[in-house]
């Protein structure tokens, strides 16, 4: 680290977001945190290039009123986030700045150059805590802890830890402030360090302090029926929704963020609209977590660096919110991290990249494009911590390809890294059919890979039976085509009703209506029942005289599916729907 | 502190650039030629000495002898309500021959975001008469929303007409590009509406200098977040947002940015988004509306004006041979306003409509390449020439509720209640009972 005050610059350039820095001396480092002056203000900004004494620097901020000669103060420090209790239900900006808090000071505008803590620093928390004096504790080991909402929130060895350490002290169960020290622990070496509840870590660097990654070994239920069933994501796994604008990215998104039975979700909104967070600020407050019983904002912490926000901050906010991913899963905290949209956060790496006049890739995105998109979904994953517990991280990225086209480079970068593929549709969302996923263009490699997993979980066909069903929607889609060169004239009955199959399948089971109360979400206790059901229904071989005798009963049999799923489980009207199906299914099948 | 300069070194394109110091980021210059001619520049890159100035009135016959004054500041917009009623250029002067406001504040333009949790959710419906709109894409207040339209469309006739429906407390207008008679008209339609009290027009016409087009949105904006802070509800109309961005690319041409899409730079997705960004329903203050047209070179949705637009805006107006596209279209708040300050029946009625309409268009594309016309075919076919005679023709202006009850109608007309997949609560009180026992199933 640097003695952060023996470093001296002034500002030499300004081009939008990127200043340029002549270093009068000292040495900086890369990635290190420094403070543009402009006027009264202090802008923070992060170096991103250093050549000789002239180093570049990315504003977090607007650069407007910058001059040349103005000082830049270092800081020594890599651009990091706070961890400590009171980080869960908060709304941050890209740099972990509490919005609330701000809106309290600033009113209606955000005024640059103000910085906050991100927890209180005056609370204090109730310590619990789990060593003696004489234990020996490593990275990440768990010191204490103290009940954060609805659960305990583990108090770490810091996570830079290197080898070994002894607790020398350990404060008794009492109240302190995340800045008291509740713990001094001796390194191998003979030096001391006194242990506050709160500690930082630089945002782009992973926190590893866990024995090893395990490949992802069950469903992480979405409440998606055409996700968990069709496209199953793992819990510790990645996945990516590439889409058109206005094809369902982030209504996916909000309604997993829900629904997804998980301990902790974090929202990341990077250069995506303002309005969109504000639905979740003001919903999830009332929203009941069914796990906790809690408000879902309790479980959910928001980062929000949207579009009209200074564009160097949004390519930082997904580091804040993997990293903060991360510390909760040191606490063998099941994790949800959901970035909507990380093209826009490809694009901040793109303007960058052009201001430093690096040599353009495809679309003049950086020839880094694919290592950093990589880099991300690595962290991702399901771990076993040294302490023997797990804790997971589930990483769902919306990408927002230009014109829609899937060929482009983040698209394409996105594919190569993650478990699974939801790509939306434009010709389904405009045919209304939500949510837009594909299910011929999309994939998941969590279905092989946790076959075993699913038959023991699910049920002991279940894998066969969802393949069986996609074979059926292939080749309904295949006659849906045949039938535009054709005619319906020109296919067979037994063809007709493969096509209806399909049609049923995808209605009344892979659409999903977002706003309705009950079809909103699905359990997988729910879809287990209606996939089997289905499956009868599609497998079942009926027989009809006429091509519009087998056009009315279908029409019959999808609407019985289809109001059965705007019922309850377990209510009479869904016995009902059932009953009725197994009607139809029984009239209609030869006896 | 003003400081002059004479002489500039380097121009190229609409950039000039000199030496000078003590200059700011963004800071605004006054540029004299040596004829008397002046025009704004604003500051867009220093590089030590070396100052870019981005000219607004480009640099045709810009000498290099011109003086550069640095006015300490930069751009911005005088504020009161003074401003109603009046018309200025794209750089702020007064068109109408009326003084300018002097003594008025000064705004800065392009300014800070609003804080998110300032934002409220957006619940109040405006009810345009259009039923493409009001029934399958109502429009929300605050909503930021583009008009996407091919070339020869009455985009500019749409968006004069929902201006004035929608009863805002002040329109702002902001004209990028325009034709003069096109001026005039939205001149004449806010005068004839009675609304000229309470807007405010920004206008840059096609004759004006390109980079005069990059303020319009800006000053226009700036104005409406004053009004909106202080209560008021506001609509800006922008049109021709394509001419705007056609002038980033301009620019970035001559700052030798490496384009990233047909010659448009990497940061048009932000540059569009920093304006559309503005619009918001401010928690205890007033709400900023924004409709815009965005024209489609070649009428391709996938160019990348348009696409970066989708990608920003809470959805678009899809205007395709005279009328709104129901496939296309898209309003991302009407979901905060259908069955909540709309009927409870809504919802049902424009999923299912749309749905059976698409299934018309495809039975209508089967029968042209000559297939057999099934019986079914034969009720779609009928639904889709009802659908587009009573509800997509541009000339039908009626009530929401009127509009939804005619999409029953509609409906029964043509089919059975079990082909509507409507939930059965909403089917049984809304369906209409006299066609609904006809068709009942035997
Ligand atoms: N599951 C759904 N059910 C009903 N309507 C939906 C659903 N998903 C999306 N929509 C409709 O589509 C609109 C756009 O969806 P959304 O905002 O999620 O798109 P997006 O893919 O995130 O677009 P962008 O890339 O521009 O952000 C929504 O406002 C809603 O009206
Ligand atoms: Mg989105």
């Amino acid at each position: 680290m640097n003695d952060g005050n023996s470093i001296t610059g002034v500002v030499i350039g300004i081009n939008g977001n990127m200043v340029t820095v002549e270093v009068t001396s000292g040495k900086p480092m890369q990635n290190e945190v420094v403070y543009v002056h402009c006027g009264q203000d202090r802008l923070k900004s992060e170096i991103i290039r250093i050549q000789g004494n002239i180093v570049n620097v990315q504003v977090f901020e607007d650069t407007k009123g910058i001059k040349v000669g103005e000082p830049v103060d270092f800081s020594g420090e890599l651009l990091s986030v706070e961890l400590a209790p009171g980080l869960m239900g908060m709304i941050y900006d890209g740099l972990q700045n509490p919005l609330r808090k701000l809106n309290n000071r600033d009113g209606f505008f955000l005024v640059r150059g103000q910085y906050l803590p991100a927890v209180d620093l005056e609370k204090k928390w109730l310590f619990h805590p789990k060593v003696k004096p004489g234990d020996t504790v490593r990275a990440g080991s768990w010191l204490g802890w103290v009940q954060e909402l609805h659960y305990p929130h583990m108090i770490m060895a810091p996570l830079d830890l290197i080898g070994t350490a002894k607790v020398k002290e350990i404060q008794p169960e009492a109240e302190y402030t995340v800045q008291d020290t509740v713990a001094v622990i001796e390194d191998t070496k003979g030096r001391t360090q006194n242990i506050a509840m709160l500690q930082t870590w630089p945002v782009k660097k992973p926190i590893k302090a866990f024995t090893e990654r395990i490949y992802p070994r069950e469903l992480l239920a979405t409440g998606i029926r055409i996700i968990d069933t069709m496209f199953p994501v793992g819990r510790g796994g990645t996945a990516c929704i590439p889409g058109p604008f206005g094809a369902g990215k982030t209504v996916l998104q909000q309604l997993v963020s829900r629904y997804a039975s998980v301990d902790v979700v974090i929202v990341v909104a990077c250069g995506e609209r303002a309005g969109e967070v504000v639905d979740t600020i003001y919903e999830f407050p009332r929203l009941v977590d069914p796990k906790t019983g809690g408000a879902l904002m309790d479980r959910t912490i928001i980062i929000c660096n949207t579009s009209s926000m200074p564009v160097a901050a949004r390519e930082a906010s997904v580091y804040t919110g993997i990293t903060l991913a991360e510390y909760y899963r040191q606490m063998g905290r099941d994790v949800l991290l959901l970035a909507d949209s990380t093209s826009r956060w490809a694009q901040a790496l793109r303007e960058m990249s052009g201001r430093l006049e690096e040599i353009p890739g495809e679309e003049a995105f950086p020839a880094y494009l694919e290592s950093r998109v990589a880099n991300l979904y690595e962290r991702a994953g399901l771990v076993q911590l040294r302490s023997g517990d797990m804790g997971a991280i589930t990483m769902i990225g919306t990408v927002s390809p230009a014109g829609g086209n899937f060929e482009e480079p983040v698209t394409q970068a996105t594919l190569k890294v993650v478990g699974a593929f939801l790509g939306l549709s434009r010709k389904r969302s405009d045919e209304r059919k939500y949510p837009a996923i594909d299910p011929l263009d999309s994939w998941s490699l969590y279905m092989e890979h946790l076959h075993d997993d699913l038959n023991a979980q699910l049920d002991p066909n279940w894998v066969e039976m969802v393949q069986q069903i996609a074979r059926y929607l292939r080749e309904s889609a295949e006659v849906g085509r045949m039938m535009t060169v054709v005619g319906e004239e020109g296919i067979s009955i037994d063809d007709l009703v493969t096509y209806l199959k399909g049609e049923m399948f995808d209605a009344a089971y892979l659409q999903q209506n977002a706003f309705d109360a009950v079809d909103a979400s699905s359990s997988i206790e729910r879809q287990i029942k209606d996939l089997k059901l289905m499956h009868r229904a599609v497998v079942t071989s009926f027989e009809f005289d006429t091509k519009p005798k087998a056009r009315q009963f279908f029409a019959n049999l999808q609407d019985a599916f289809y109001q059965k799923n705007y019922c309850a489980l377990g209510s009479d009207e869904y016995a009902s729907y059932q009953a009725r199906i197994e009607e139809l299914l029984a009239s209609g099948s030869p006896a | 502190m003003i400081k002059t300069y004479t002489g500039i070194t380097n121009i190229i394109g609409d950039i000039a650039e000199l030496d000078a110091t003590g200059v700011a980021f963004g800071e605004l210059a006054l540029i004299t030629n040596p004829s008397g001619e002046s025009t704004l520049a604003q500051v867009i890159r220093i590089d030590r000495e070396k100052v870019s100035l981005q000219v607004f009135a480009g640099t045709k016959g810009l000498s290099t002898q011109a003086t550069v004054r640095f006015m300490g500041h930069p751009m911005q917009v005088r504020f009161s309500d003074q401003l109603l009623g009046r018309v200025f250029t794209g750089s702020g002067a007064p068109m109408d021959g009326k003084p300018p406001l002097e003594s008025a504040p000064a705004v800065e333009i392009a300014g800070p975001s609003v804080n998110p949790v300032r934002r409220v959710v957006p619940a109040n419906f405006i009810e345009t008469r259009i039923p493409m709109i009001d029934l399958f894409n109502p429009l929300v207040e605050s909503q930021k929303l583009p008009i996407f339209s091919e070339a020869g469309e009455p985009f500019n006739e749409l968006l004069a007409r929902i201006g004035l429906q929608a009863k805002a407390d002040i329109i702002i207008f902001g004209g990028i590009g325009l034709k003069f008679d096109e001026y005039i008209f939205f001149r004449r339609t806010f005068e004839n509406g009675g609304v000229m009290d309470r807007t405010v027009m920004f206008v840059h016409t096609a004759a004006d200098p390109v980079v005069e087009r990059l303020l319009v949105p800006d000053l226009a904006l700036a104005c409406a977040e004053q009004f909106g802070i202080r209560g008021k509800r506001v609509l800006v109309l922008l049109t021709d947002m394509t001419a705007f961005a056609d002038a980033l690319k301009e620019i970035s041409v001559a700052m030798e940015q490496v384009p990233s899409n047909l010659g448009f730079p990497g940061s048009l997705y932000s540059d569009l988004a920093s304006r559309y960004e503005k619009a918001v329903d401010f928690q205890e203050a007033g709400s900023i509306t924004v409709l815009a047209v965005t024209t489609m070179p070649g009428g391709d949705v996938t160019h990348p004006v348009p696409d970066n637009t989708g990608y920003i805006t809470e959805g678009q107006y899809y205007l395709k041979n005279g009328v709104i596209n129901p496939f296309g279209s898209l309003s991302r708040l009407k979901q905060l306003v259908i069955g909540k300050v709309t009927r409870e029946d809504h919802n049902s009625v424009m999923n299912s409509m749309i749905r059976l309409y698409a299934r018309a268009l495809e039975s209508k594309k089967k029968i042209s390449m000559g297939f057999e016309k099934t019986e079914t075919d034969e009720k779609y076919l009928q639904y889709g020439d009802l659908f587009e005679q009573r509800f997509m023709d541009l000339k039908v202006d009626i009530p929401l509720n009127q509009a939804l009850d005619y999409g029953w109608q509609t409906m029964a007309e043509c089919f059975s209640p079990q082909e509507v997949n409507i939930k059965r609560d909403i089917l049984e009180k809304y369906w209409p009972k006299s066609t609904s026992e006809a068709s009942a199933e035997s």
